[in-house]
C-alpha cells in the first residue's frame, strides 16, 4: 500500500469549521458596507467602496470557506493527506483573516501602510496552504479529474495572489504598472482560473453525490479545467499585450466556457435520479443559473463593446458572480459539510450508530430553506440595485440578514455537535 | 472487463432504487417505499457480501495487506448496516423525519465510500487481481434473484 494513502484522515472537526464559522461574517460585512454608503456606489467598479465590497467577498467570505472546504474535501475525495492540518490551519487561517481586514480597509481608506501589511500576509498565508494542499494533491496515489482540476485551481489561486500582491504594492507605492489590465488578469485568475476551477473539481465529486445525478461526461471533466485554464491564459495574454479590441473579444471564450460548465451543471441536476430538493441542490442550481446569465451578459459585452460603456455593465458581472455564482455554491456547500462532519466526528465516539442523531438533526431544514430564500431576495436586490441605486441600502441590509443568517446556521450546527457529543460521551461512560 | 467493473455497476444500481424508496417514502407512499427499501437493502447487502466474502479477501491474500484499505471499508459496511437498520426502523414507525434523516446520512455515507472504492481501492484490487476468475464469481453473485 502506498504510504500516504489513508482512509482515515480526515482532519479534527475544528479545522475546517473555524473556516466555515468565520466566512459568513465577511458577507455580513460588505452588506453592511453597501448599506452604510448607499446611493451610487455601484456605479462603477473602481470606487474605494466596490474594491473594499469586492474583496471583503473575495479573500473574506470565499477564500476562508473554500480553503477550510479543501482541509476537508482532500482527504476524503482525493485521499489526500494534508501534513499536521491543525497546525497548518492554527497559522494560515488568523493570517488569512487578518489579511483580508488589512486589505479591505487599505482598499476602503485608500490608506498604502495597510495595503502593503497585507500583502506579506497573504503570501505567508496563501503560501503556506498552497504548498501543504500540493504536497497532499501530488503525493495522493489517487487519479481522476476531480484531482487534476484541484492542482490547476491551487496553482491559479497562487497566480492570484501574486498578482493581487503586486497589484497592492502598485497602489501602495505608486510604481508605474498598467493598473486596469493588471486588475482585469488578476480577477481572471481569482474567479476562473481558482475559483470557478476548484468548484468544477469539486461539482465533479459532489453533484452526482449528493442528487444522484449521472457524472459529468468524461470528454467535459477532462477538457472544462484545461480550456477554462486556457481561456484564462488567452485573456491575460491579450490584456497585457494592451490591445483592447482583442482584449474585449477574449471574453468570449471565457463565457463559453463557463456557460458550458453552468448548461451541464444545470441539465444534470434536471436529470437527477433524485427528485428531492433541499437548500444545497436549490443553491446550486441558483449558481448555475448565475453563471449562465454572467456568460451570456459577458458574452454580449465581448461581442458588442458599447454594451460595456456604461461603467456599471462590469459591476453586473460581478454582482452575477460573487454573490450570485460563489456565495450560493458556498451556502449550499456548507449545508451538507458541517451537517456530515457532525455525523462524521460523532459516530467515531464509540457510541452504537442508533445512539448518532442523523445529519437532519444538525441544522433544522426551514432554517436552511428559509435562508435559502433571503439570499435569493438579496440577490435579486443586489442586481436590480446596480441599475437603480435607491436599492442599494435594503440590498445591503438584505444581504448581510442573509449571510448573519447562514452564519448562525453554521454556529447552530456547531452547539449541536458539541451537545449531542456530549450526550454521546454520557451515554458511553453511563454504560 | 476489469475485476471490478460489476461491482462498479452495481454501485449505479443501488443508487437508482436508494432514489426510488426515498422518493416513495418522501410522498408518503409508506407500502411502495416499504417494497423499494426492502429490495434496496437486499441488494446493498449482496453487494456488501461479495465484496466482503470474494474481493477482499481474494485482494489480502494477493497483496498480503490485511489491515489497510480493505478494513477501513469493512467498518464503513458495518456503518452502512446500522444506518439501514435505523432506516427500517423509522419506516416501520411510519416516521417521515426519522426516514429521510437516515437516509440522507446513508447517501453520503454511501456515495463517499463508493468513491473510494472506485477511487482508489478498486483501481488497486484490478492490478492485483487482473487474469482471475474473481470478477466472473462476483458478476455471478451481483446477478443472483
Amino acid at each position: 500500500m502506498h504510504p500516504n494513502l489513508s482512509f482515515e484522515q480526515a482532519p479534527p472537526i475544528s479545522v475546517p469549521y473555524r473556516f466555515l464559522l468565520a466566512a459568513p461574517w465577511f458577507g455580513v460585512l460588505a452588506g453592511f458596507l453597501l448599506a452604510w454608503v448607499g446611493g451610487d456606489v455601484l456605479e462603477s467598479r473602481w470606487t474605494p467602496e466596490v474594491l473594499a465590497l469586492v474583496h471583503l467577498i473575495a479573500v473574506g467570505f470565499m477564500l476562508q470557506a473554500m480553503s477550510g472546504a479543501m482541509f476537508q474535501f482532500i482527504p476524503v475525495a482525493v485521499g489526500g493527506n494534508v501534513w499536521r492540518p491543525l497546525l497548518v490551519a492554527n497559522v494560515v487561517q488568523p493570517t488569512l483573516l487578518v489579511a483580508a481586514v488589512l486589505l479591505v480597509a487599505g482598499l476602503l481608506f485608500s490608506a498604502p501602510a495597510l495595503l502593503s501589511a497585507a500583502v506579506p500576509l497573504f503570501l505567508c498565508g496563501v503560501g503556506v496552504f498552497a504548498v501543504v494542499v500540493m504536497l497532499a494533491l501530488w503525493r495522493t496515489p489517487a487519479t481522476g479529474m476531480t484531482l487534476w482540476t484541484m492542482r490547476l485551481a491551487l496553482a491559479g489561486l497562487v497566480l492570484t495572489v501574486l498578482l493581487g500582491a503586486l497589484l497592492a504594492e502598485t497602489l501602495a507605492r505608486g510604481l508605474a504598472l498598467p493598473l486596469i489590465p493588471l486588475t482585469n488578469v488578476h480577477l481572471a485568475w481569482g474567479l476562473g482560473a481558482w475559483a470557478l476551477m476548484l468548484v468544477g473539481a469539486v461539482s465533479y465529486f459532489v453533484v452526482p453525490m449528493f442528487q444522484l445525478t449521472h457524472p459529468y461526461p468524461s470528454w467535459f471533466a477532462r477538457g472544462f479545467g484545461p480550456l477554462l485554464l486556457l481561456a484564462v491564459l488567452i485573456w491575460s495574454g491579450f490584456w497585457l499585450l494592451d490591445d483592447k479590441s482583442l482584449a474585449q473579444a477574449a471574453g468570449l471564450p471565457l463565457a463559453v466556457v463557463c456557460a458550458a460548465f453552468g448548461g451541464t451543471t444545470l441539465w444534470l441536476q434536471y436529470t437527477r435520479r433524485r427528485k428531492i430538493d433541499d437548500a444545497t441542490s436549490l443553491n446550486f442550481r441558483v449558481a448555475m443559473i448565475a453563471l449562465l446569465a454572467f456568460a451570456l451578459s459577458a458574452a454580449s459585452m465581448a461581442v458588442w463593446p458599447q454594451l460595456a460603456d456604461d461603467p456599471r455593465a462590469v459591476v453586473w458581472l460581478g454582482m452575477l458572480v460573487f454573490p450570485g455564482v460563489f456565495v450560493s455554491t458556498i451556502s449550499g456547500m456548507t449545508y451538507k459539510i458541517t451537517p456530515f462532519l457532525n455525523w462524521l466526528h460523532l459516530q467515531r465516539l464509540g457510541a452504537p450508530i442508533s445512539a448518532v442523531p442523523n445529519m437532519k438533526k444538525m441544522i433544522p431544514g426551514d432554517a436552511m430553506t428559509g435562508q435559502f430564500r433571503l439570499h435569493l431576495l438579496a440577490l435579486t436586490l443586489l442586481l436590480a440595485a446596480v441599475w437603480l441605486p435607491a436599492l442599494a441600502r435594503p440590498a445591503g441590509l438584505a444581504f448581510a440578514a442573509s449571510c448573519a443568517w447562514l452564519g448562525a446556521n453554521v454556529i447552530q450546527a456547531l452547539k449541536n455537535y458539541h451537545r449531542f457529543r456530549d450526550q454521546i460521551r454520557a451515554s458511553v461512560l453511563h454504560h | 472487463m476489469s475485476t471490478t467493473q460489476p461491482l462498479f455497476q452495481h454501485h449505479k444500481h443501488c443508487d437508482e432504487i436508494f432514489a426510488d424508496a426515498e422518493e416513495a417514502c418522501g410522498k408518503g407512499d409508506w407500502s411502495a417505499g416499504e417494497k423499494a427499501f426492502a429490495g434496496f437493502a437486499s441488494q446493498l447487502e449482496t453487494h456488501f457480501l461479495s465484496e466482503e466474502e470474494v474481493l477482499f479477501p481474494a485482494f489480502e491474500s494477493a497483496t498480503g495487506m490485511t489491515s489497510g484499505p480493505t478494513e477501513v471499508m469493512r467498518g464503513e459496511h458495518r456503518q452502512m448496516r446500522d444506518l439501514l437498520a435505523q432506516m427500517k426502523a423509522s419506516l416501520d414507525n411510519r416516521d417521515d423525519d426519522g426516514f429521510s434523516g437516515y437516509a440522507e446520512t446513508l447517501l453520503i455515507m454511501m456515495q463517499q465510500h463508493n468513491m473510494k472504492e472506485e477511487n482508489i481501492l478498486y483501481p488497486m484490487c484490478d492490478n492485483a487481481l487482473g487474469g482471475t476468475e474473481i470478477g466472473a464469481s462476483i458478476a455471478a453473485r451481483l446477478a443472483a434473484p
